[in-house]
């Protein structure tokens, strides 16, 4: 028997009221992979991370982690059972310190292990370290940005979702930030990535799939970052 | 000249002490609206239910009485919590105020026919009373419960603020406060925080049944009510949205309360709930946010 994905979603559909704002999803996600998910605005991008956290319920279809149905779970048994979610906005703590806002991750750490538990955090983001005693809040987007993903990070989640951890960076820190997902997918996280700069993730991504209108509509490789026609193409094929 | 600055020093004796009353008063409801977005009218109750204790425990020894008191006090708080607030979690603020005043209106129906069991309404709670004996400080003649309320009220204090700066569970309670969305997704355990802030609410609420009884030792069914309305009050004038400025309002309006009734004639001091409130209205006129919150932005909803 092959080994589970590390993240399945089978067939799932997220309504809002009666109206289906995901339809018939299925995809899946590798170990140590980074699986893009692009698409225009409200074409359920969001939708379907929240859907993973629980934060949505599934109206039909499964989504397993490690081959283990998340049904009925809440978001925090979702987040301790090791899925972290950037959410979109980064929804930092702007009052607390950067510390603070790091050791809140620590909430949905599964094990103790050797070592500064803030590690992960300001080994990928140095200036997380030196900043520690600052409020989050007089960071910089890109540094906000930089807390929210190292917040996520020192729970040693297996899979993390991002969504749209670009929106709003300048370019310099949407550089750091993409080089900061690769070097993440480097020491075995996954990646469920919810972006709007769909040529870059669908450069970096093993598999980057297009979600038009709650559908899937195209699955892309790294070949096709170059092919704007066909990533254009695959956005208006609603 | 003197007996008039006597008697200011003793009014600003007891104004302090007030003040630190509806101070814990007021940490113990902005607590568990920090993290439920809940006033809890109810709350009142709580320390209604430790004067009762402390009254029908009046032939313990002192000690035994004070930790009955406290126990009845934080169960009552984690019952009301699991059987009425957690299944309204997530309903209307609006919903949730008046489901607290119907728990209010049932807890004193409640004490009503305990309390009139034995054919006489009201009970006295007189072990904990030699703190209500006065000391002399300068010549000026101080309740001894002054002191343990003022006391008490700054070490509850202290202690709850160090707790919440520095430990696991009040960083949470914290991140719960401002924003509890993001902190579940963190993995924050919801359950844990409500049961905190509702343990913690409980044992101030204690604190302060054991205080009111020392004041007023004959415990009725609308014991510590109006100390509780006029806290609400207070607990929104300062700004309902954080703890500190809550804990400041609460503390403003006990110690107004005061100074107010001192200054009244003494046939006149029926007017003291008109005067206070006529100044809380000027003060939410002027400061719509609330008196205590500088800096913040005005647009606060407000209860």
């Amino acid at each position: 028997m092959p080994e589970a994905a590390a993240l399945e979603l089978d067939g799932i559909e997220v309504r809002y009221g009666s109206v289906s704002a995901v339809r018939d999803l299925t995809l899946s996600v590798g170990k140590g992979e980074i699986v893009g998910l692009i698409g225009p605005n409200g074409a359920g991008k969001s939708t379907t991370l929240h859907a993973i956290m629980g934060l949505l319920p599934a109206h039909r279809g499964e989504i397993r982690l490690h081959g283990q149905s998340l049904r009925r779970r809440s978001a925090e048994a979702i987040a301790r059972a090791g899925i972290a979610l950037v959410p979109e906005g980064r929804r930092i703590f702007g009052d607390f310190t950067v510390e603070e806002n790091l050791r809140l991750g620590l909430a949905a750490r599964r094990q103790a292990y050797i070592g500064d538990a803030l590690g992960p955090a300001f080994e990928l983001f140095p200036i997380l370290a030196e900043f520690r005693r600052r409020q989050a809040g007089a960071l910089s987007g890109g540094q906000q940005q930089q807390l929210a993903i190292g917040r996520a990070l020192v729970a040693r989640p297996d899979i993390l979702l991002l969504d749209e951890p670009s929106l709003g960076l300048a370019p310099l820190a949407v550089d750091g930030i993409f080089q900061a997902f690769t070097e993440i997918r480097e020491v075995g996280t996954t990646i469920l990535l919810v972006e709007q700069r769909a040529q870059r993730t669908v450069a970096l991504a093993n598999r980057t799939h297009v979600l038009v209108g709650g559908e899937l509509q195209m699955t892309l490789g790294p070949a096709d970052a170059e092919d704007t026609d066909k990533i254009i193409a695959a956005y208006l094929a609603s | 000249m003197s007996t008039i600055a006597s008697v200011d020093l003793q009014t600003l004796g007891d104004a302090f002490g007030q003040g630190a009353i509806y101070a814990l008063m007021a940490v113990g409801i902005g607590l568990v609206f920090g993290v439920l977005r809940l006033v809890n009218f109810a709350y009142g109750q709580l320390i209604m239910a430790g004067a009762y204790t402390l009254a029908y425990t009046s032939g313990w020894p002192v000690a035994a009485s004070i930790v009955s008191c406290f126990a009845v006090v934080v169960t009552l708080s984690l019952a009301m919590d699991r059987l009425v607030f957690r299944p309204l979690r997530g309903s209307s603020p609006a919903v949730m105020l008046v489901t607290t005043f119907a728990v209010s209106f049932f807890l004193q129906a409640l004490a009503l026919i305990i309390d009139l069991r034995d054919g006489t309404l009201g009970q006295i709670a007189s072990s904990v009373a030699p703190l209500n004996q006065a000391v002399s400080v300068g010549g000026v003649d101080v309740r001894k419960v002054t002191f343990v309320a003022v006391g008490v009220a700054v070490g509850a204090l202290v202690a709850l603020a160090l707790v919440l700066a520095r430990t696991t569970i009040g960083l949470h309670t914290r991140a719960a406060a401002s924003d509890f969305r993001t902190a579940r997704l963190l993995g924050v355990r919801a359950n844990r925080v409500i049961a905190f802030a509702v343990v913690v609410s409980g044992l101030l609420a204690g604190a302060v049944a054991v205080l009111l009884t020392v004041q007023n030792p004959f415990v009725q069914p609308d014991f510590a009510l109006e100390d509780t309305i006029i806290v609400l009050v207070g607990v929104v004038v300062g700004g309902i949205d954080r703890l500190w400025t809550a804990t400041l309002g609460g503390f403003a309006i006990g110690f107004v309360s005061v100074l107010v009734n001192a200054a009244l004639p003494t046939d006149k001091t029926v007017f003291l709930p008109s005067v206070v409130y006529a100044l809380v209205i000027v003060v939410l006129l002027l400061r719509p946010a609330g008196l205590f919150a500088w800096g913040r932005r005005a647009a606060v909803e407000r209860v």
